[in-house]
């Protein structure tokens, strides 16, 4: 039997977000909340291992108390239990304290996990740190940007696209992999899933004592990164005007943008 | 050995010509923000200017003598990195720690990881900054969770606070928002930078650097992770919500016509074709190159954007990329307020024009060997 957790964020729905025309910025307190992408696409990595091996699978997520909701999405999916771990000293966690958090909560309630899924990153936050060091946390092999993988007795082999490199790479289980977008597109639940999730609700809700966690290594108090300062990028934006004749515009581009473009090309621009 | 100077490191990140060079722009950021530490009353915030500034005024900022309390490293690990350690000399590296052994030709995350870990715990430098690429953004992470310190992803600016901190600029929330980021009691303070944000200094065979060649540590962890079998890929068909640059067009483009040379300036580019509703009902485009609502949300690094008004339903889709030019006759219109260029001419004639300027610009350069 392979244990297999998926970890799942629920992000805010971008494409239904109210829109502030004033600021250019969402309302995010109207936000209704989604599971991540590439959170999806982890889960279904997962069922799919699920269809050919034996397995369990666990979603875990760590939210607000309304993060449940991407719990249910899950156990309709195919995911066999659900965990939110919520708790108010976890706000304001980094993915310092979040790979932290997670790491223990995995080794407390699947102590003898296989496979641990993760999306390759969020659309809210995107920095695509939490996956590589919840895989140092639980010190285990990991790849990230996966595009397939398959597994073999205890070996798996995966391949992904990283700079252009196509690479196979093999490890041992336990491993860690995160889900490239590319691939895994995620099913739709189904009504009978649906109902069976809310029918048998297998989603246990803990906080940090029921794990045990160190509170000086957890939310705010765990976090080394501070946000000192948030603001509106539309608001701040430096605008350029460039007018003139359609010649002298664009050697204006190229002599002060050349740089990004070229940048964005991965081609020099210079004249010679 | 002398006192430690502060050192702000750069990971050396060379495997093809294009993460070189963001090895480069992070570089010319480096030595910025050793200019402010160094000079702090000369200048203003670290600023790309400061170079320049300093330079009018005699100084050389990165000359490495004349006692400078921070420096810049790049740290480089491989095998056969001459080429590498030259160039980054030129780009204004004041030192370069190498670590060349057969066993680091290619990227191992792991193998990498231990060294950078051990690097930093015997040097103890200030600032680790580290290229966003795919190997970046793998790698990063786990350095800093071992090194038990915050990291700032994709950062778009970067300067020194006035008590010394690194002030990390990234944007957050999707991009809707801009957050400053610093990390106040944690060292090294690190930080990735995708590439194509700050801009390199010219070449200059003059600098000189010290080159500290490290022996390749006896005892280091065996992998767990094995590289089974890589290829250079040929660069996939791009979709356009991961295209690098997208070139959008609207109304303002005229006519079904003029809108081909989107087409064309895209093709130069390398780039996607995006447009709006009223282009795909008129025919001008395929419904898979809609961008907004029901259609794409993209996230160029540069979007080019004509004759597009631009509708919540369309600039809704827009927000994270990296840098605007937009070209309309109306100078009010909102996605030219958006804009971080906003171009006042007609869309289909700077579009031509630009058709131009790149056709006699672009070389073929062969890649550095990787």
């Amino acid at each position: 039997m392979l244990k297999i957790v998926v970890c799942i964020k629920q992000v805010p729905m971008v494409s239904e977000l109210p829109w502030n025309p004033k600021t250019g910025t969402l309302k995010r307190e109207l936000a209704e909340g989604m599971m991540n992408p590439a959170c999806a696409h982890a889960l279904e990595a997962a069922l799919q291992v699920k269809s050919r091996h034996k397995a369990e699978i666990t979603a875990i997520t760590m939210g607000p108390p309304m993060a449940e909701e991407v719990l249910y999405e899950a156990l309709a999916m195919g995911a066999d239990r659900g965990l939110l771990l919520s708790d108010p000293a976890l706000a304001a966690a980094d993915t310092y304290a979040t790979s932290y958090t997670i790491a223990r909560t995995i080794e407390k309630q699947c102590p003898d996990v296989d496979l641990v899924l993760c999306g390759c990153y969020t659309s809210d936050s995107e920095t695509a740190q939490v996956g590589p060091q919840l895989a140092e946390e639980l010190d285990i092999p990991a790849a990230a940007y996966v595009e397939d993988f398959k597994i073999t007795g205890r070996t798996v082999r995966m391949q992904r696209v990283s700079d252009n490199f196509l690479e196979i790479m093999e490890m041992n289980l336990p491993g860690l992999i995160t889900i490239m977008t590319r691939s895994y597109a995620p099913r739709y639940p189904t009504l009978e899933g649906l109902a069976d999730a809310f029918d048998h609700p297998q989603v246990n809700i803990l906080g940090a004592g029921d794990i045990g966690l160190d509170v000086n290594k957890i939310g705010r108090n765990g976090s080394p990164t501070r946000i000192i300062n948030v603001y509106s990028p539309t608001a701040e934006k430096k605008n350029v005007v460039l007018t003139g004749s359609p010649k002298k515009v664009v050697t204006a581009i190229f002599d002060n943008y050349g740089d990004k473009i070229s940048g964005a090309m991965g081609k020099d621009l210079r004249k010679q | 050995m002398t006192a430690i100077k502060r050192s702000i490191w750069v990971f050396a990140d060379y495997r093809n010509y294009f993460q070189n060079r963001v090895t480069l722009q992070l570089l010319a950021k480096a030595n910025d923000l050793a200019t402010a530490m160094n000079y702090p009353a000369a200048s203003n915030g670290a600023s790309s200017g400061n170079y320049y500034r300093l330079k009018g005024r005699g100084i050389n900022p990165l000359s490495a003598e004349g006692g400078l309390k921070a420096e810049v490293w790049a740290v480089v690990f491989g095998c056969e990195t001459d080429e590498f350690v030259a160039e980054y000399i030129a780009h204004g590296a004041h030192k370069v720690l190498v670590v060349e052994n057969a066993a680091l030709k290619q990227y191992s995350v792991e193998k990498y990881t231990v060294l950078m870990e051990k690097l930093a715990r015997q040097y103890q430098p200030e600032i680790i900054l580290i290229g966003a690429t795919s190997f970046g953004r793998e790698f990063a992470p786990r350095v800093a969770k071992r090194l038990g310190t915050g990291l700032t992803a994709d950062c778009i600016g970067l300067e020194i606070t006035e008590d010394g901190n690194l002030l990390q600029i990234a944007p957050s929330f999707g991009g809707n928002l801009i957050a400053e980021i610093i990390t106040p009691r944690h060292r090294p303070q690190m930080a990735t930078v995708r590439p194509g944000t700050f801009q390199e200094i010219p070449h200059d065979n003059s600098l000189r650097g010290e080159v500290i060649r490290l022996p390749m540590p006896k005892k280091l962890p065996k992998d767990r992770l094995h590289l089974v079998a890589y290829e250079r890929q040929p660069v996939r068909e791009q979709r356009l919500e991961e295209a690098k640059i997208v070139v959008c067009g609207g109304r303002g483009m005229g006519s079904k016509q003029k809108f081909k040379k989107v087409f064309e300036l895209a093709q130069l580019l390398g780039g996607e074709v995006g447009a709006t509703r009223p282009i795909v009902y008129a025919g001008w485009v395929d419904e898979d190159a809609l961008v907004g609502q029901a259609g794409k949300n993209i996230r160029p690094q540069v979007l080019f954007s004509f004759g597009i008004s631009g509708a919540i339903q369309h600039t809704a889709a827009l927000a994270d990329a990296d840098f605007i030019i937009a070209v309309n006759k109306n100078p009010n219109a909102t996605m030219m307020k958006m804009a971080d260029v906003a171009v006042v001419a007609d869309a289909s004639q700077v579009c031509a024009a630009l058709i131009k300027g790149l056709k006699e610009r672009i070389q073929t350069k062969s890649d550095y060997a990787d």
